[in-house]
């Protein structure tokens, strides 16, 4: 029953973080861009799942809760600095955030 | 076992395309989790229930749920309530009920048909909760301390970004003072 190949969850993977790299290049909306980066996050823990499927091993797997724990805390502070920006530029377009002022 | 991988993981890709197309965010959300969900069953195909679990419950459950928190927040106006009216409509959301009812279809299957050699069969590469967990808190162990340190770092982070400055309450209140005073006349 362990028929599935390697190749085709690491392909997978890749083509799921290719979807979300592709995400973040032609998105504007910085709510998108940060669900994109979820998505790419996302493919990064499937890759570490399969590698540990792979040989058996549990390390994949603590690997992909390190990387859940990353996403929480990231998502977290990422939405925080969101609200930030909406509430300085009252738009979601990152463009508008192009000057650093503190 | 392996019809299940290649169907969820089409579901997955398919549901990650949507998402990345759609210019409604609500509609992209309820794609993104239909994908997190195809993603699980994948884990479950792979032989890692926990992780399925985990994905379920943390990233199509909080993380999901903490977007649409803030898009709430962000916009909240009379014309999105009457957009929403407009919004509930079956096309939109049968894309990912249809998505979705492939996975269910998947788990009824995973369930019912192969659920005797889900054990023994899958022995090959089946890492169950037990093991995760020993490795968790045995050689892990300095990891899940660092992790905790992450998330002390990122509570403290996001309160101290999410509190708004008074200035800019202030500036808001500002531009609306003269409204609430003759309302409150009135």
């Amino acid at each position: 029953m362990t028929a599935i190949p390697m190749e085709t969850g690491l392909m997978l993977a890749g083509v799921l973080f290719m979807l979300g790299l592709i995400s973040v290049m032609i998105r504007r909306n910085i709510i998108f861009m940060l669900i994109s980066v979820e998505i790419m996050l996302n493919a990064a823990g499937l890759a570490f799942i399969v590698a540990g499927s792979h040989w058996a091993q549990p390390d994949g797997q603590i690997m992909f809760i390190f990387i859940l724990t990353m996403a929480a805390a990231e998502v977290s502070v990422g939405l925080a600095l969101i609200l930030q920006i909406y509430h300085q530029l009252k738009t979601l377009n990152s463009d508008a955030a192009n000057f650093m002022k503190g | 076992m392996e019809t299940a991988f290649y169907l969820a993981a089409t579901v997955a890709v398919l549901a990650t395309i949507m998402v990345i197309t759609r210019y409604n965010m609500i509609h992209a959300l309820l794609y993104l989790v239909v994908s997190f969900l195809a993603v699980a069953v994948v884990f479950l195909t792979m032989g890692a229930p926990f992780m399925a679990a985990l994905e379920v419950i943390v990233y199509a459950g909080a993380i999901v749920v903490l977007i649409i928190f803030v898009i709430m927040m962000l916009s909240l106006t009379r014309e999105d309530v009457e957009q929403e009216k407009a919004w509930l409509q079956p096309k939109l959301w049968m894309g990912p009920a249809l998505l979705s009812f492939v996975l269910l279809a998947e788990l009824v299957y995973l369930l019912v048909v192969a659920e005797m050699p889900a054990a023994p069969a899958t022995a090959g590469s089946y890492v169950d909760a037990k093991a995760v967990g020993l490795a968790l808190y045995g050689p892990y162990v300095l990891g899940v301390q660092l992790s905790g340190i992450l998330l002390m770092a990122g509570i403290v982070g996001a309160y101290h970004l999410g509190r708004q400055k008074k200035k800019v309450i202030h500036r808001f209140l500002q531009e609306k003072e003269p409204q609430k005073e003759r309302s409150a006349v009135i």
